[in-house]
């Protein structure tokens, strides 16, 4: 029976600031939920702490609102533990460019089968609109006392120095890309990242909705905005690594990535940035360890029997440190 | 010669860390557990991996022993720091094993003595007239009755290279250790044929022919050398083999991950530290183990190990995987269970059996990372922003560390919420033969789990994860179950699971979350949260304690007795929920209490009295790191029974 959008959201009130781009990013993410061919019960979401993090409480699925920052190492445990699950892991930037940034580090260089949703709002929302890990050098949003005193992050270079196999930005308010890009990070074989570009119109005064679509600058002859957000992919760019590429072709898609990823201003840069499905997963190689794994992970064990007792077998580890007898 | 001592041996072995000396102590272990007699060892170091001063003391008896002795019966060397560090720790009627090349040695040559402990040593030699090397040390111990055997490696690893026809001098440099430790077991008349077999099994794993025939030709000429200079058995103690069941030797670290995998555990998380690591690189070296009548998969069943990036991974994920339904722990000490805080805060909230082993260390901050200590009782029954169940456990010997392990995973399954499982390094660390444990001794209890959807899912929305009840214990359903849909979230939440502040909803689930306790309390026997160890008839005095002092304290109980004093010991196992009522019982009634515990300020003592109102006024406290021996329980007991009003707090401080 197929999914409709009515199935994927729960009835409570949502109270996130009228106009904020999480709106945008929580109807793509359902959307994508009943396009994508997905038993919505192996569904399970983790969120942080922050505006953002209210979404799994509005979506209509097993839902975990986690710690600030620590998303990422709550989901993996669930996807290990149980490798069916369909595991999406939503971070707002502070909670995982900022707080959470070493699990983000570290999360790549394992590459577990997931996808990764960072609402990207320059700020962090929930506090009140501190600058967060990705405002700019010197900007000053509406709440910053002082201009931002720190460089940006950017996220795209470090996921791809960190290891993530699928790395692509969105945009909040363009819900045909954005649940595409989550479809296809869903889709993913390892963990896939996609930064979504969320304007927080609460505290976030420079990369508004309006800054994004560009109605500061029509087309002269048109008179219609011309976005500053561009996709990538339809500029001929094509994201992926296959295993026919030389390392000299790698290298080039690499410097690529980071070129375009460093594209601000006047042409920000969405679309799929970077993929290789060659990579092994952390599952796979846990597979090489434990042959069993996927037939039996841990959450799905039958760790006793029937009269109660331990299903393990201890003897041939006591014996071997067992002296005498 | 029919005065001698049989089979109750103190042996000490030192030198730098790195050098093999595990080995040669593990080989002396393992040489008289083969000869079928108890062994306890433990192990002192710093936080070094290279060069600093390790040693390790093995106790051998015919009867099963369970803590240290004060005083070194024979105490093998192969370097001057050794001889200088410990041969004032030697019996008057001990012995002494040293390297000739290194008694003309100075002191303040020894660069890996702290400059205070040089001066001091000279101090006291020159106040005896004695020089100021090695040799006055060795001289000061003869002057006491020690008799000294000079073992000169060098020339015996020159015959045995010799003998080999092997030019490989450097990896033969090694076998120092067996030299010693062959030396020791010849001068106590142990027949060579055990330590012969225990230098086969140390290097059976390896796979190395010709390393076992380096070290047997070392137990060869050492027996021989030995025999030759010292006659048969030159030492008053003698070991002598006896008829014994099959006996473990394991370390606590060991104990706890064997628990752990009988008890379900099948996701442990960890981030590297001493003196946890041990438990998990154990667990990942035996992931896949066997399965009982189990024809599908091989019959094998699995542990998924992960290191993670930090402690706060390692809890959090742990939580996930938990959620997930496996029985999920991660292991660690002081400071990384310090950044595990906020995740234990919200596994309280949200419900999620979670189990950690804490392994506690010296503290504050980094301490004294090998040395070992209780002092996270009152930091782990508080630790955390606000209020939620939580359990503790404390195991005071390797079969607790097992079935305590066992237990906490059931524990936590049960009443949904963390457990700590308090050890700590003195029990990672030691080494022991225990009659093995019996795992079916305990079931495996997942409470009110729902694993599969059985006779239907319910229809969406009747799934209540925090759902009421009598007991305080919802049914729990795991991620991904059809009809089973929950969100969880560390704030304040409804019955869902969805974030609510309403008052009185805030009330129903403080109330239904800290009420498990109580049914924990209620339903938990008294044996599994207190031992109790009476005395031979009315007690003079009732010792309390936890952990790991429950050995010395044991042992120290038959010497009180030897000198008429009747001692009964109470052992808090559980933490929380505090035993109250037991402990109440214990104590009302009781003559002299006295307060046994390896930290400043007497911490269960402080807990003993905020849950009974029972002050307990005699504290016997020890945090110089080193493990407490029964010689110290007997003689800080005494001076206490002899005078109590004087001696209130008596601080120990044995332990180089
Ligand atoms: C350990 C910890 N420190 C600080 C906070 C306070 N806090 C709540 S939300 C937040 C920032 C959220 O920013 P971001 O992750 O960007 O999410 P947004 O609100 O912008 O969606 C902070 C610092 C917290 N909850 N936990
Ligand atoms: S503060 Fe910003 S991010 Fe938060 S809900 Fe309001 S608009 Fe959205
Ligand atoms: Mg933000």
């Amino acid at each position: 029976m197929a999914l409709k959008l009515a199935d994927v959201r729960t009835d409570l009130h949502n109270d996130w600031c009228s106009g904020c781009g999480d709106f945008g990013i929580e109807a793509s993410l359902q959307m994508a939920l009943t396009e994508m061919n997905v038993d919505i019960h192996r569904v399970v979401i983790f969120s942080g702490i922050g505006c953002h993090g209210k979404i799994v409480h509005w979506t209509n699925a097993f839902g975990i609102h986690t710690l600030h920052g620590r998303t990422l190492p709550f989901a993996q445990g669930a996807k290990l533990a149980n490798p069916g699950l369909e595991v999406i892991a939503i971070s707002g930037d502070g909670d995982g460019y900022g707080i959470g940034a070493g699990h983000f580090v570290h999360s790549g260089r394992r590459n577990v089968d997931m996808t990764y949703i960072v609402h990207d709002n320059g700020v962090y929302g929930l506090t009140k609109g501190q600058a967060s890990p990705t405002q700019k050098l010197g900007e000053q949003t509406k709440s910053l006392p002082q201009p931002n005193i720190n460089s940006a992050v950017n996220p795209i270079m470090l996921a791809l120095a960190a290891g993530y196999t699928f790395i692509a930005r969105s945009y909040a308010f363009d819900n045909r890309h954005l649940k595409d890009t989550i479809k296809r990070a869903v889709a993913h074989r390892g963990l896939a990242l996609v930064d979504v570009l969320q304007p927080c119109p609460t505290y976030n005064d420079i990369e508004t909705k309006a800054f994004y679509s560009g109605e500061d600058r029509p087309d002269p002859s048109t008179h219609r905005p011309v976005p500053r957000v561009y996709d990538i992919e339809k500029t001929g760019y094509n994201p992926l690594i296959t295993t026919d590429m030389t390392n000299e072709d790698v290298d080039k898609k690499t410097l690529e990535v980071i070129r375009i990823s460093n594209e601000w201003g006047d042409r920000i840069p969405v679309g799929v940035f970077y993929q290789n499905e060659n990579v092994p997963t952390y599952e796979d190689r846990i597979m090489r360890r434990v042959p069993f794994y996927l037939d039996q992970p841990p959450a799905t064990q039958q760790i006793q029997l029937q009269n109660k007792k331990s299903a393990v077998d201890l003897s041939s580890l006591l014996k071997e440190l067992t002296i005498g007898g | 010669m029919s005065s001698k001592t049989v089979n109750e041996l103190n042996w000490m072995i030192g030198g730098a860390q790195g050098s093999g000396v595990d080995l040669s102590a593990s080989s002396f272990a393992r040489s008289c557990a083969l000869a079928g007699l108890w062994v306890y060892g433990t192990r002192e170091y710093y936080s070094n991996i290279k060069g600093l001063h390790s040693y390790f003391e093995i106790r051998t008896s015919g009867r099963q022993i369970r803590s240290k002795v004060e005083g070194v019966d024979l105490l093998a060397t192969f370097d001057a720091e050794t001889v200088v560090r410990h041969a004032d720790a030697v019996n008057p009627d001990g012995g002494i094993i040293y390297d000739p090349a290194v008694s003309q040695t100075p002191i303040e040559k020894v660069d890996t003595l702290y400059k205070d402990e040089v001066r001091q040593i000279q101090a006291r030699l020159a106040q005896e007239g004695l020089g100021s090397d090695v040799d006055a040390i060795l001289e000061e111990a003869k002057g006491r009755g020690v008799k000294l055997f000079a073992i000169p490696y060098g020339a015996l690893i020159q015959e045995i290279a010799k003998r080999l026809e092997t030019s490989e001098l450097t990896r033969l440099n090694r076998i120092v250790n067996v030299l010693a430790v062959s030396v020791s077991l010849s001068l106590l008349g142990l027949d060579r044929r055990y330590m012969e077999e225990s230098v086969r099994q140390a290097f059976a794993a390896s796979r190395k022919q010709k390393l076992v025939e380096m070290n047997l030709a070392g137990v060869d000429r050492a027996y021989e050398f030995a025999k030759e200079k010292f006659g048969e058995g030159g030492l008053p103690i003698r070991l002598a083999p006896i008829q014994n069941k099959p006996r473990m030797f394991v370390v606590g670290n060991q104990a706890v991950a064997l628990g752990k995998m009988a008890g379900g555990c099948r996701l442990q998380t960890y981030y590297p530290i001493t003196p946890a690591s041990d438990e998990s690189e154990f667990l990942e070296a035996h992931e896949n183990f066997d399965l009982l009548g189990g024809e599908s998969n091989d019959g094998k069943g699995s542990i998924v190990v992960v290191q993670t990036e930090d402690e706060i991974a390692a809890v959090t994920m742990a939580i996930g995987g938990a959620l997930a339904g496996t029985r999920a722990a991660t292991s660690t000490s002081g400071p990384g269970f310090s950044l595990m805080v906020e995740g234990m805060g919200w596994a309280g909230m949200n419900e999620v059996p979670v189990v950690v082993t804490l392994y506690q260390r010296g503290g504050p901050s980094t301490g004294m990372p090998t040395r070992t200590e209780q002092g996270d009782l009152k930091f782990v029954l508080n630790a955390s922003h606000g209020e939620f169940p939580r359990m503790v456990l404390c195991s005071g010997d390797m079969e607790e560390c097992f079935y305590d392990a066992f237990r906490a995973m059931n524990y936590a399954e049960r009443y949904q919420l963390p457990v700590i499982h308090l050890v700590d390094k003195g029990l990672a660390n030691s080494n022991m033969t225990i009659l093995p444990p019996d795992p079916n001794l305990v079931d495996i209890e997942r409470g009110k789990l729902i694993l599969t959807s059985g006779g239907g899912a319910p229809k969406d929305g009747e799934y209540r994860r925090f759902a009421p009840a009598e007991d305080g214990i919802s049914p729990r359903a795991v991620l991904g179950l059809k009809g089973y849909r929950f969100w969880n979230t560390g704030d304040e939440h409804d019955e869902l699971g969805h974030i609510n502040e309403n008052s009185e909803n805030r009330i129903r689930m403080m109330k239904k979350r800290m009420s498990k306790l109580e049914t924990a309390d209620r339903e938990i026997p008294v044996t599994e949260k207190v031992g109790f160890y009476a005395a031979a008839g009315r007690p003079d005095v009732t010792l309390v304690s936890w952990g790991s002092s429950k050995g010395a304290i044991l042992e120290g109980m038959e010497l009180l007795e030897k000198r008429g004093i009747k001692a009964e010991f109470l052992q808090i196992r559980l933490a929380s929920p505090f035993p109250a009522q037991a402990v109440r019982e214990r104590l009302s009634e009781a003559k002299l209490v006295i307060d046994i515990e390896q930290n400043y300020s007497a911490q269960m003592a402080a807990v003993i009295a905020e849950k009974t109102q029972i002050n307990i006024k005699h504290r016997v406290v020890k945090f110089n790191g080193r493990p407490i021996s029964c010689n110290e329980i007997y003689d800080s007991v005494r001076q206490i029974v002899a005078r109590p009003e004087a001696n209130e707090r008596v601080i120990l401080t044995h332990g180089a």
